[in-house]
């Protein structure tokens, strides 16, 4: 499959050229917001260089790069609320940056300083980033159902990629979301690649229509053209709020680096492919829109240049200088109270600790 | 005072937290109109709306999922399995996710979730539906595991576990849902991680839990005939262990048999010999043995009397340690 699918939902063609002047006309986005979505899109693709770098000089334990689904991700949060809730897979650092999330503590889970990703999830509308896979469809669905159930006017959504759609608990989520009126955008980045297995190993079937089985719209946007891809959500959000009806967006892009930085794609990932979506970047269609629009001009995008390299830099400080966090908390975490068995537990590492105090300072 | 069955108290203690905290959600498959297939949810939809009581699709990792999604909205789920053989499906949720979302959230996110799982064998059910799966949960930490024998422990460590701000696996066993007790259904403060001992004895103690309480309790009445005096100790928890009240027995009677339905091999029977020798080994007059289901799957109904620890297999254990 392929961007020239006719069932793609297009608004800007890969030369950023308008080939749906309508749709575009009916954006409720100013020129500011057109701004903030480019400027979102850049320092995400900057952040991503730079973790990869970090973890290639060994201060990250493992990245996964987002290179090449920086429209998905911007597009689709950009049209999100404040109420909204947002459940990450693992490599939604686009998504991270339009909800304000501190990008130092939540590359912290990069680093392997700690797990989930960030503290209060539930007042940052922004869950803990979710490594198995498809399982945090079910949490939103939670999430929609008990907000619904409140009286909000919330909706979840939740990341995930064409891999995921094979998983068992990606068809409970959406079947429990038709049939509970819960409301959820299914955001799926199809990005061609689950590591190593392409789509055809996946499904052989369309995902989008698979929304079919579970009594709810399914569309399919062009995922490297964020004005389409904004759309979309927000068509899925109005539709949430409405009445809870779900939606699931399947947002086709490509992963143009590896599954994570352990990975080696080159076994795999054929070159041509590449390089005819190489043709197709997200951020320079985008660009040449904007530029041809006079929404932006020269000095715009070189001073997001330099933020985006301020905000690496400040990352790159925030993570190497951070003080390493103290081993007993794991014990303080794992239940509300310490149980008897993990007191003891937890005073065999502190006097270990304070045993290697001593032996430090004498 | 009236005589109450477990299924009751179970009844009882769910619609007596629906009431006290309008968080409470109660749902799974069959638990609204009918009320559950064991009845344990007998009317309370009727009584609190299909708000607070729902059916679900059948999907049990769809189940508990959801559950971790309410929690974060700020409900209270009590989510109920329909069976112990059907509680699988979910594990991943359970051990990934309901177990460590406090974890993840470097303890910023509580998951006050009580996950209700009928368990255990001795009713002549259908396969599937008599399985002892307490090793799995009570292995994953970050989970609190419960296990009552009697219908007022169950009221009280069902409300107990509802409070609880952290995660509980509930198991209830299917043999004691129609035992019966004479009490009330009035909340007693009992906390959960308190093993209690319905028998006291001199020469030795049996530790058990859930369906095989009464049957110890049968034990040491047998035993008691031939001048063997026999403590008998309900765990009722087995996360968090009460240590103290097990090494207090160990140390006082010097012989231990640990008795459970689940088979032998990391059951959690090894879990309890190993505290024992740990912490009470000097007091030991003899090995501290197990007497358990089989290593084997559980067998069809006809055969579980051969399969689940009886008076016969119990005793040579006691009469093993004694002659230590």
């Amino acid at each position: 499959m392929t961007p020239a699918d006719d069932e793609l939902a297009r608004i800007l063609d890969p030369s950023g050229a308008v080939v749906d002047r309508e749709a575009r006309e009916a954006l409720d986005l100013k020129e500011e917001d057109l701004r903030a979505m480019y400027r979102a899109m850049a320092l995400a693709r900057q952040v991503d260089l730079e973790c990869t770098a970090l973890q290639r000089q060994g201060e990250l334990a493992v990245y996964p790069p987002l290179l090449g689904q920086e429209a998905a991700q911007v597009g689709s949060a950009y049209a999100l609320g404040e109420e909204d809730f947002v459940f990450p897979a693992y490599r939604e650092v686009g998504v991270a940056i339009i909800r304000g999330i501190d990008l130092v503590e939540y590359t912290h889970f990069h680093r392997g300083t700690r797990h989930g990703g960030i503290d209060n999830p539930v007042d940052r509308r922004f869950a803990e980033v979710t490594i198995p896979i498809a399982t945090h469809a079910l949490h939103a669905v939670g999430w929609a159902m008990g907000t619904r159930k409140d009286g909000g006017r919330g909706c979840a959504i939740v990341y995930f990629g064409d891999g995921a759609t094979s998983e068992g608990d990606f068809h409970e989520a959406c079947n429990f979301a038709g049939v509970f009126k819960a409301p959820v955008i299914f955001f799926c980045q199809n990005n061609g690649w689950a590591i190593s297995v392409p789509l055809a190993r996946q499904t052989a079937g369309k995902i989008y229509r698979k929304a079919d089985g579970y009594g709810f719209p399914g569309v399919r946007v062009d995922g490297n053209d964020v004005l389409a891809v904004y759309r979309a959500t927000r068509e899925a959000t109005d539709r949430a709020r409405a009445d809870g009806t779900p939606t699931l967006i399947e947002a086709m892009t490509y992963r143009m680096g590896p599954h994570s930085t352990a990975d080696d794609r080159s076994r795999y990932q054929p070159e041509e492919e590449i390089e005819q979506w190489r043709s197709l970047d997200p951020l320079f269609r985008f660009r040449k829109y904007l530029e041809t629009e006079g929404a932006i001009d020269h000095a715009f995008v070189e001073q997001v240049e330099n933020d985006a390299g301020e905000l690496a830099a400040e990352i790159r400080t925030g993570i190497v200088e951070a003080p390493p966090r103290n081993v007993r908390e794991i014990f303080e975490w794992t239940f509300t109270e310490l149980p008897p068995h993990l007191t003891r537990q937890r005073d065999e590492v502190v006097a270990a600790l304070e045993g290697e105090e001593e032996g430090a300072g004498g | 005072m009236a005589d109450v069955t477990m299924a009751q108290a179970l009844n009882g203690a769910l619609r007596r937290a629906l009431a006290d905290d309008d968080r409470v959600l109660i749902f799974g498959e069959d638990v609204g109109t009918l009320g559950g297939v064991f009845r344990i949810t007998d009317k309370l939809q009727a009584e609190f709306g299909e708000d607070r009581v729902f059916d679900t699709p059948l999907a049990e990792s769809g189940i508990v999922g959801i559950s971790v999604g309410l929690a974060l909205a700020g409900w209270r789920p009590v989510p109920e399995i329909q069976f112990d053989g059907f509680s699988y499906p979910a594990l991943d949720q359970v051990i990934s996710h309901v177990a460590k979302y406090r974890f993840r959230s470097a303890g910023t996110v509580n998951m006050p979730i009580v996950l209700r799982i009928p368990c255990a064998g001795g009713i002549g059910a259908a396969e599937h539906h008599s399985e002892s799966p307490e090793a799995y949960y009570a292995h994953t930490a970050g989970l609190k595991v419960v296990i009552p024998s009697t219908p007022i422990d169950a009221f009280n460590l069902l409300l107990s576990s509802i409070r609880d701000p952290d995660p509980v696996i509930f198991l209830e066993p299917k043999s004691r849902y129609w035992s019966k007790e004479s009490g009330e259904l009035e909340p007693n403060g009992l906390p959960i991680g308190r093993a209690r001992v319905l028998r006291e004895g001199e020469h030795g103690t049996l530790v058990t839990w859930g369906g095989m309480v009464p049957r110890c309790l049968q034990a040491a009445e047998a035993a008691a005939e031939d001048g063997v005096s026999l403590e008998v100790l309900d765990l009722r928890c087995l996360v968090p262990l009460d240590l103290e009240a097990l090494i207090a027995s160990a140390r006082k009677t010097g012989r231990v048999v640990v008795v459970h339905e689940a088979p032998m091999t990391a059951g959690f029977g090894a879990e309890v010999v190993a505290r024992v020798v740990e912490d009470a080994f000097e007091y030991l007059e003899a090995p501290v043995l197990r007497v358990t289901g089989y290593d084997t799957p559980y067998p069809p109904a006809k055969s579980e009397e051969y399969y689940l620890p009886d008076l016969d297999r119990i005793l040579g254990a006691v009469q093993r340690t004694l002659t230590f």
